[in-house]
């Protein structure tokens, strides 16, 4: 590519700074000048996001030389896109050097929540040149009535982090936005700014309308990775043990590692590991070194704080969740650790990236895994990283409740036909499949509620004029759109605030110290006064709830935390990897890569019981105790086996074998009865095989859905989301009981009456693969059928002593109320009989 | 569980007052003395109330809430019926109720006399919707009224809409629940979209001074719950 594709002015300020325009960035000019939409897939450090802009920067140094006057009203030229509001700012930030230094007339601007709202109104009417931005944010724009003036001139549309947005209903709603974008403005060409994914092409289709017939894609541009990554495994001497999360035997190792590199990320996968780990660190930290912790509970200000510090280069090590996998650069981090179980290969190489921006460069990274069966997974992340194997998800069939909050949004701005909207509507990838029925029942919810017996046609949110075209009631509707807008329900927070001892009356804790971030309300719900649990780095004693908030002290020094607080983690295990660590655990040969204590562990396993094929599924049986025990290890991550675990405790008690409860985890379960489940196994043959058969996914699963809390969380979030009731606020008061209302009473009238409304419709697509990960537990059942070996055991196995060690560390699932209310009767009665 | 299954207990026995008491599963509370059904916080037509407002919520609360109430209604069979207030969720719902419904009720209403004490939201009660119209009333020991009096008073009240929190060992369950300590009872919520008020909640401290027994409706029965089991929201 020839570097005359770049005006002058560009070259001087190159090579003034002693760069060379890379290939793909003049690649992308090229693809610019031809009129291509182009998906951009490198490595950090290859210079991305000024590969995204060169473009537009040229054009509008052109377009200012070539005009005129100055007068022309211009429009908005480039539009970007990015998952984070941070990382919008800090794109506007970086993106002003080259344009002062040039003296380029260009104006560029952020607009995010915090954009005060004079400014929103001027970037209307005077917008500027460059506009950066979020999905949610888009979306308000579009469904203002002067959207069309505002994008009519539009050239270019930059989305920076593709691979992460796509991924999530926030995708959903920002692929609906760029298809109006290019109906409003056809000639805008879009860039996609993305990370090493397994299936570019759907990324590719994401970023062009898709036709009636055929699939469009956008061109693509692969940066090859640099310099392969310097990635192992740590090791050390001792046994790991055989569950649990934390990784404490590692610590010392790790506190070496972060003395001799220059910045080291520690990345975790939950908050409260994030917890443990920093703690941990300190204790050893006898060299005062400034290691930092960074999760998205703590306190805003205390994370711009540790962000700020990171950048100037002034920490030697953050501690960090997820929070920090995307994003903004950090300067000079030398050395990624990632403690705890990889669970991605792609998420895996992501992480490690974070490490040496420069691409020529190696990245340094540790995997450290907490115990035996993370050994396991870290060895099959090392060889995928190897081959540089992916395994980002597949690509989302656009969901619903998404569409529905589309529609209102629509019919905010500019009338419209049906047809036209449904034809623009399936011009967006994820919703190239929908068909008439189903955008037909989105609009008719948007409406009216969509029911059957249709009692509100009075109280319509759009309604069709008798021009045709559809347009929102009045401008209450569309206000309430706009408080409602966007796909990210948090699970409600709550503050924790440090508390005072009372001096006046002792015993007494009052509400006087600062707040030290958030929890979620589920978790705190668990919590009884006395109970120390570990948050913001420190040990702290739970004292209660006052107004909304938790009120805490800090416990005594040394004191250890009791709140068993391994929350499960938010990604599983993904499909690819536990494939492989079921490929490793089959083959002895492969064992040899493995650490010493490791093949030990599985030569007693197949010395006991046996070790299962690849595509094999192990059900042990022993008793214990007094208790009968079934362990099985599917490898199919902690969603998909409590489901299981669900569904199969309903089928024990059907047979009347009276299960007790069970527990699960990434890589197995362990379910515990009454009554012996290998004799009833040995009496009838087939047993275990009816047992899993995956007729379980239908009366089975129904009948749980109706009463799952897992499910009841899903389908609020889907409410919300499309506009059934209005969010709550962070911050704003519990309202009275009257203002409010359950969607859980919702949800059962709703599933009483219309089965197939369109919310539970959306709600059931998300139980697939969410919280509930019903798909992945379908394509399990189907992989094991006929495959089943029943090892009936006189005690616990290696493999099972693993999830048998998370019982009394993890809860004990069910959605059975009278269970629970039984309990607490019968604590009474122990009470009085006392 | 199976075995509860079995042996669905329907009612559950208290004291209130002096006199027997059935707690019923539906949330109903039957006053054997009088042949009486007390029932509180009906709310029908909510979901028409929140439409009107732009929440389309699932137009079956009412159908809903008749079912439920026509089912203990007949199970009991009692000689009154009494609605303890807030029957309907705003003053225009009487005129809202679909003609479906209004038949519904007036099938539950027949043949046996029938009381709507008025609440908050209904203070005002068309006569069409047949039987009498009360602000408050007495039976027997007991005054029966929707907003609880202050002071120590033998009542049965509704209007808090109580719910009981319990966690065990990490498991929670929220029900609605009856709260009474042996001279007052504060009735649960029968309405579909009723939500609740956490018993834990200030609220309840005044009408309680020396603590209350927590009556949790279950899946299959009825269960009594300390105070000190329940907790916050």
């Amino acid at each position: 590519m020839s570097v005359s594709l770049l005006p002058r002015i560009f070259r001087d300020w190159f090579k003034s700074r002693g760069w060379k325009p890379r290939e793909h960035q003049l690649q992308l000019l090229a693809k610019a000048k031809a009129g291509r939409s182009v998906l951009l897939v490198a490595p950090t450090g290859a210079g991305k996001t000024l590969a995204g802009f060169l473009p537009s920067l040229t054009e509008l140094a052109e377009r200012e030389a070539g005009r005129g006057t100055a007068k022309d009203k211009r429009g908005l030229h480039t539009l970007y896109i990015s998952p984070l509001k941070a990382l919008a700012t800090d794109i506007a930030r970086n993106l002003e050097a080259p344009v002062q230094e040039m003296g380029l007339p260009v104006r560029i601007e952020t607009r995010t929540g915090d954009t005060p709202s004079h400014k929103r109104a001027r970037q209307i009417e005077r917008p500027p040149d460059i506009l950066l931005t979020t999905p949610e944010q888009l979306a308000l724009l579009l469904a203002h009535r002067e959207a069309g003036e505002l994008f009519q001139d539009l050239r270019r549309v930059v989305l920076d982090e593709l691979h992460s947005l796509v991924t999530s209903k926030r995708g959903d709603l920002l692929s609906l936005g760029l298809a109006r974008l290019m109906n409003l403005a056809p000639q805008a060409t879009t860039v996609g700014l993305s990370a090493t994914v397994r299936e570019p092409d759907d990324l590719r289709r994401y970023l062009v309308p898709q036709g009636e017939q055929e699939t469009a894609l956008a061109d693509l541009v692969v940066v090859k990775g640099g310099a392969r990554p310097d990635i192992r495994m740590l090791e050390l001497d001792e046994r790991l043990p055989l569950a649990g999360h934390t990784a404490s035997l590692s610590m010392p190792a790790i506190y070496e590692l972060i003395k001799r590199h220059r910045t080291t990320l520690v990345f975790v996968n939950t908050r409260l590991q994030a917890e443990y780990t920093f703690q941990e660190l300190w204790k050893l930290n006898d060299d005062g070194l400034a290691i930092a912790l960074h999760h998205g509970s703590l306190d805003v200000a205390q994370r711009r704080r540790v962000e700020e510090a990171m950048a100037a280069g002034r920490l030697k090590a953050v501690v960090c969740t997820a929070t920090l996998d995307l994003g903004i650069d950090w300067g000079d981090v030398d050395l990624v650790v990632n403690v705890g179980a990889p669970k991605g290969a792609s998420r895996i190489m992501q992480r490690i990236g974070r490490s040496n921006h420069r691409m020529d460069e190696p990245s340094q990274a540790y995997l450290v895994p907490a115990n035996r069966f993370e050994i396991l997974e870290c060895r099959a992340a090392l060889d995928a990283v190897h081959e540089a194997a992916q395994d980002t998800p597949d690509a989302r069939t656009g969901a619903l409740d998404v569409l529905c909050q589309h529609i209102l949004g629509m019919a905010c701005g500019d009338p419209f036909r049906l047809e036209d909207l449904y034809e623009e509507v399936r011009s967006a990838a994820p919703y190239a499949a929908l068909t008439w029925e189903d955008f037909e029942a989105c609009v008719a919810f948007v409406a009216t509620g969509g029911y059957a017996l249709r009692a509100y046609e009075r109280f319509a949110k759009i309604v069709k004029g008798n021009d045709g075209l559809w347009r929102v009631r009045d401008g209450k509707v569309a206000q309430q759109y706009r408080l409602n807008v966007g796909t990210i329900v948090e699970a409600t927070m709550i503050k924790v605030r440090l508390g005072k001892a009372s001096r006046a009356r002792p015993g007494t804790v009052l509400p006087r110290g600062r707040i030290l971030g958030e929890i979620e309300e589920y978790f705190a719900e668990t919590l009884t006064p006395g109970d120390t649990f570990l948050f913001a780095g420190e040990v702290l004693r739970f004292e209660g709830i006052a107004e909304d908030e938790v009120l805490v002290t800090r416990a005594a020094s040394g004191t250890d935390p009791m709140i068993p607080s391994y929350e499960g983690g938010k990604f599983p295990l993904s499909t690819f990897l536990a494939a492989r660590v079921r490929e490793i655990l089959a083959d002895p040969f492969e064992w040899d890569r493995l650490p010493p204590q490791m093949t030990e562990w599985l030569l007693q396993q197949r010395r006991r019981s046996i070790v299962p094929g690849p595509r094999d599924l192990l059900v042990e049986t022993f008793p214990r105790g007094n208790r009968f025990y079934m362990t099985c290890f599917p490898f199919e991550g902690r969603l998909a086996h409590q489901t299981l675990g669900m569904l199969l405790t309903r089928r024990l008690e059907r047979a009347r074998l009276k299960p007790l409860g069970f527990v699960a985890n990434d890589y197995g379960i362990a379910v515990y009865a009454a009554i012996d489940i290998a004799a009833r196994a040995a009496r009838e043959p087939g047993f275990m095989d009816e047992l899993f058969s995956e007729d379980m996914l239908g009366d089975d699963l129904e009948d749980w859905l109706a009463e799952s809390s897992l499910m009841k969380r899903t389908f609020r979030q889907c409410a919300v989301i499309a506009g059934l009731i209005e969010r709550r606020f962070p911050g704003e008061q519990k309202t009275g009981r009257q203002v409010t209302i359950s969607t859980d009473l919702v949800y059962d009238v709703l599933r009483k009456h219309e089965p197939d409304h369109v919310l539970l419709r959306a709600a059931r697509a998300d139980a697939a693969t969410g919280l509930l990960d019903v798909r992945r537990l379908g394509m399990m059942l189907q992989r094991i059928r006929g495959r089943i070996i029943h090892k009936p055991l006189d005690r616990v196995s290696p493999l099972s002593v693993s999830v048998m060690l998370e019982i009394g560390r993890e809860r004990v699932y069910s959605d059975n109320a009278d269970e629970i209310l039984a309990e607490a009767e019968a604590a009474l009665l122990d009470e009085a009989l006392a | 569980m199976t075995a509860l299954r079995k042996n669905k207990q329907t009612t559950h026995e208290i004291e209130l007052a002096g006199q027997l008491a059935l707690l019923d599963l539906s949330g109903g509370l039957y006053l054997p003395a009088h042949d009486a059904l007390l029932v509180a916080d009906l709310h029908f037509e909510k979901g028409s109330s929140f439409a009107r407002r732009g929440m389309m919520l699932p137009p079956y609360d009412t159908r809903e809430t008749l079912s439920a109430l026509a089912d203990v209604v007949l199970r009991l069979n009692p000689r009154v019926v009494i609605a303890l207030g807030d029957s309907f969720h705003d003053i225009g719902g009487p005129e809202r109720l679909g003609d479906e419904e209004r038949s519904t009720l007036g099938g539950v209403q027949a043949g046996r006399d029938w009381i709507w004490v008025t609440g908050n939201h209904d203070r005002i009660l068309p006569e069409s919707i047949g039987g009498q119209i009360v602000e408050e009333m007495a039976l027997g020991s007991l005054t029966l009224r929707h907003e609880p009096a202050a002071g120590d008073q033998a009542e049965v009240a509704g209007h808090l809409h109580p719910v009981g929190k319990v966690v065990m060992r990490g498991r929670a369950t929220r029900r609605r629940c009856f709260l009474t300590d042996g001279r007052r009872c504060i009735m649960p919520a029968l309405g579909a979209y009723a939500g609740g008020l956490n018993a834990c909640d200030a609220a309840f401290k005044p009408l309680f001074p020396n603590g209350f027994t927590a009556h949790l409706i279950g899946t299959e029965r009825i269960f009594a719950i300390a105070k000190s089991m329940l907790c916050r929201d």
